[in-house]
């Protein structure tokens, strides 16, 4: 069992995916079953970090797969709710080249329907 | 307007801060081909994404993943297969601290490849590479122990893309494979350090997106292997220019 929670919200096209607790590789079945009941046909998901207290390497791994996943479908992956701490490894890892990140979630919600 | 209190994590000392532009406090190697050059991950690499694990059991020896963790730190560059060295910098590995390498372009190879990787991840069970440019992956690889029943599994994992297409070549003609026997004498030379007898390591290689990401085709510029091949090229020259010179 991990400590990771993810709830699942739509708006306008989007999945929202709230991630509570941690993000490391052991939540992968967490991450993974939440984009899958987002299902394809949603245009971007939303990870919103808000409630996010921890991430390892294997987290940033599992990201990275949700990536290329998300790619691969054609949708877009943003991110809202990141502290100054993890904009920062997002930053490191150059992660932030790929993942669109936003300040807030009606910014990320506008800058998804405006694809 | 109220002020919001900054939040703090519980894995905030074990990440490195970002950098612009690497610098290695490592010495001893050949040669220093990191220092300015910046981190690259899987997303900015050419090659198909390669998901690799590599995991020994450490059946019979008392140890326990955080010991482990530790002893693979402190000795880390002593369990690396011959031919390949690891310079590691005076910090050691720990969040921020750039380590050189050099590494034969295939075994027995008379010529060393320099590169380096940049310690992005430490913490008591882990600690994460990510390659910087002019290196042959763009990757990240962590190395961690846990414990699966009574015993502890050491294990190294890889995310990788080949950087450009001259090493994505390489791979598909046999690279790949002498990359994964790299990791598995690494874990066979980690378990007899601490006297596993005989060590059996187990890989499990998941191909993540085999889709070649073309826009990273300038990756080129930085290519070891292309380095080499004009270095090799180039070699009759400079040495007769070396003759030449009184």
């Amino acid at each position: 069992m991990t400590g990771t929670t993810i709830d699942l919200d739509r708006s306008n096209g989007a999945a929202i995916l709230r991630i509570h607790g941690e993000i490391t590789g052991g939540s992968e079945p967490e991450l993974m079953g939440a984009y899958a009941r987002a299902g394809d046909e949603v245009r971007s998901i939303v990870l919103d970090f808000d409630q996010l207290d921890y991430m390892n390497s294997g987290g940033i791994g599992l990201l990275v797969t949700l990536l290329v996943r998300t790619q691969r479908a054609g949708q877009r992956l943003l991110a809202v709710g990141l502290s100054e701490h993890y904009r920062q490894i997002l930053s490191l890892t150059r992660l932030d080249e790929a993942i669109s990140i936003h300040d807030d979630e009606p910014a990320a919600l506008a800058a998804a329907a405006s694809r | 307007m109220t002020a919001t209190a900054p939040r703090h994590s519980r894995d905030e000392e074990s990440w490195a801060h970002p950098v612009d532009r690497l610098v290695t406090t490592a010495t001893g190697a050949g040669m220093d081909t990191v220092t300015g050059h910046r981190v690259v991950g899987p997303v900015q690499g050419f090659g198909q994404m390669w998901q690799k694990t590599f995991s020994v059991r450490l059946d019979g020896v008392d140890v326990t993943p955080e010991a482990l963790v530790a002893h693979w730190k402190e000795r880390f560059p002593t369990f690396w297969p011959s031919g390949a060295r690891f310079y590691a910098p005076l910090a050691g590995i720990a969040p921020g601290e750039v380590a050189l390498l050099e590494v034969a372009p295939v075994p027995g190879s008379p010529i060393k490849m320099s590169t380096g990787v940049m310690v992005i991840y430490a913490d008591r069970e882990s600690f994460t590479f990510m390659t910087p440019e002019g290196h042959a992956l763009s990757a990240w690889i962590t190395f961690s122990a846990h414990r699966d029943g009574d015993t502890t599994v050491a294990q190294a994992e890889a995310l990788e893309r080949t950087s450009d297409p001259f090493i994505e070549l390489t791979y598909l003609l046999g690279a790949n494979r002498m990359n994964d026997r790299f990791w598995e004498q690494t874990l066979e030379n980690l378990a007899r350090s601490i006297g596993v007898a005989n060590p059996s390591v187990t890989a499990r290689k998941v191909c993540v997106d085999r889709h070649r990401q073309w826009r990273y085709v300038r990756n080129l510029r930085h290519s070891p292997a292309l380095s080499m091949a004009i270095g090799t090229v180039t070699a009759p020259a400079r040495w007769l220019r070396r003759r030449r010179t009184p």
